[in-house]
């Protein structure tokens, strides 16, 4: 059962950043390019995450699993604003 | 699956090498620099030396990249990355191409390692690494200590002398309650307490002084980013004598050896385990100390805004 749940969960997450990778490399320009990088970074990690809950024994393992992906998602989102702000500076010159 | 799994990591890495070198632009080469950083990490946890993955991870891929990346930001502002030699350097490819032919002619000359059941002889803790590090094989983390230091030396000889004495590096710009402003405040409190962990527990576990060191310095230098603190002068003191403490420890208590009989760099026994905890903190405190200061760069320019 709980392998079962943890392959949904990852090949779930899989598709977010196969998803994500097809939209950073074909989208026109910084800003959805950056929508699309974010949506892998914080839902594809976020389901591989959720997945891989169903596999670790003991509290400890799954609060820094959880704190890993947190991390992630506050260093992700942090990035991609500052990434937007500077290309807008760039845009308006 | 395991031997899928290698291989295409094996596959990547070698990709990845290859971009770094042939790609086209310096800025591309970075970031194939820092992918090829992190792939390796992944790869010595594959080997099972999880002490080389954080290590590679937090200084091959984070502080290397980030010096690289702060050394391209100053070179754009003189020359553009068009003019950035994209060609095939000669030498340099004979040079690299000697450098890994001889790696690899001295890893097929070397003997098939044996594994064997063998006890670490007593060394005072209970990671093998740090045992190798800091006790048998003291010399080469010394040296590199002061590496580190020699490396600060010569980056601040880069400085204006009008320059001297202002604060380390480019004032930094952060809109007040901005993005970064909000990240810098949230994440050194999580960064810290890691950084310090891995210090810590490198006695039996994998850490240590370079890795947690890495971890503090990444930690300060978001800080200053962040705008939170504001880069020292460069002739304050007290942070000089957070420069030398790592490399001085290690040497008193390289020399208490000596005089205790046991020989230089020798730590005996029943005092190793404390010795080797002691040397380590004073080792991160430098380490980070140094690296934050290294790529904040020497100061320049404060008076010219």
């Amino acid at each position: 059962m709980a392998d079962i749940a943890t392959i949904a969960f990852t090949g779930l997450g899989l598709c977010f950043f196969i998803a994500g990778t097809i939209g950073l490399l074909r989208f026109p320009d910084v800003f959805t390019r950056l929508h699309a990088l974010t949506k892998a970074d914080n839902l594809g990690l976020g389901f591989i995450t959720l997945g891989m809950l169903f596999q670790v024994e003991g509290w400890r393992e799954m609060a820094l699993l959880v704190l890993i992906w947190a991390l992630t998602l506050l260093a992700a989102g942090t990035v991609s604003q500052l990434i937007a702000r500077a290309a807008l500076k760039d845009r308006s010159g | 699956m395991t031997w899928a799994f290698d291989a295409a990591l094996c596959a990547l890495i070698l990709g990845v090498a290859f971009a770094t070198v042939l790609g086209r632009g310096v800025f591309r080469s970075i970031v194939f620099f820092i992918v090829y950083g992190l792939l390796m990490a992944v790869a010595w946890v594959r080997l099972d030396a999880v002490d080389v993955a954080l290590a590679e991870a937090a200084i091959g891929a984070g502080l290397t990249g980030v010096l690289f990346l702060t050394t391209f930001g100053r070179l754009a502002r003189n020359v553009s990355d068009d003019a950035a030699p994209g060609r095939f350097h000669l030498p340099a490819a004979l040079a690299c191409g000697g450098l890994t032919g001889a790696l690899a002619w001295a890893w097929f000359a070397m003997p098939a390692p044996v594994r064997r059941e063998w006890e670490l002889p007593p060394a005072g803790v209970e990671n093998p690494v740090t045992a190798v590090l800091l006790n048998f094989r003291a010399w080469d983390t010394l040296l590199e200590s002061i590496v580190l230091l020699a490396a600060l030396i010569g980056l601040w000889m880069m400085a204006r002398d009008g320059d001297w004495g202002d604060r380390l590096g480019l004032p930094q710009h952060v809109r007040p309650g901005g993005v970064m402003a909000g990240f810098g405040r949230l994440l050194p409190p999580v960064g810290f307490l890691v950084g310090v962990y891995l210090v810590y527990v490198g006695a039996d576990q994998p850490g240590g002084a370079f890795q947690g060191g890495t971890v503090l310095a990444a930690v300060g230098l978001v800080a200053a980013l962040a705008g939170l603190v504001r880069p020292p002068r460069i002739a304050a003191h007290r942070w000089r004598v957070a420069l030398v403490a790592g490399p001085s420890v290690f040497l008193v208590a390289g020399l208490a050896g000596a005089v205790l009989g046991a020989g230089f760099l020798t730590l005996p026994e029943p005092v190793a385990g404390t010795a080797i905890f002691v040397i380590e903190v004073g080792l991160a405190i430098s380490i980070a100390v140094t690296l934050v200061f290294l790529v904040l760069g020497p100061p320049e320019g404060e008076r010219r805004e």
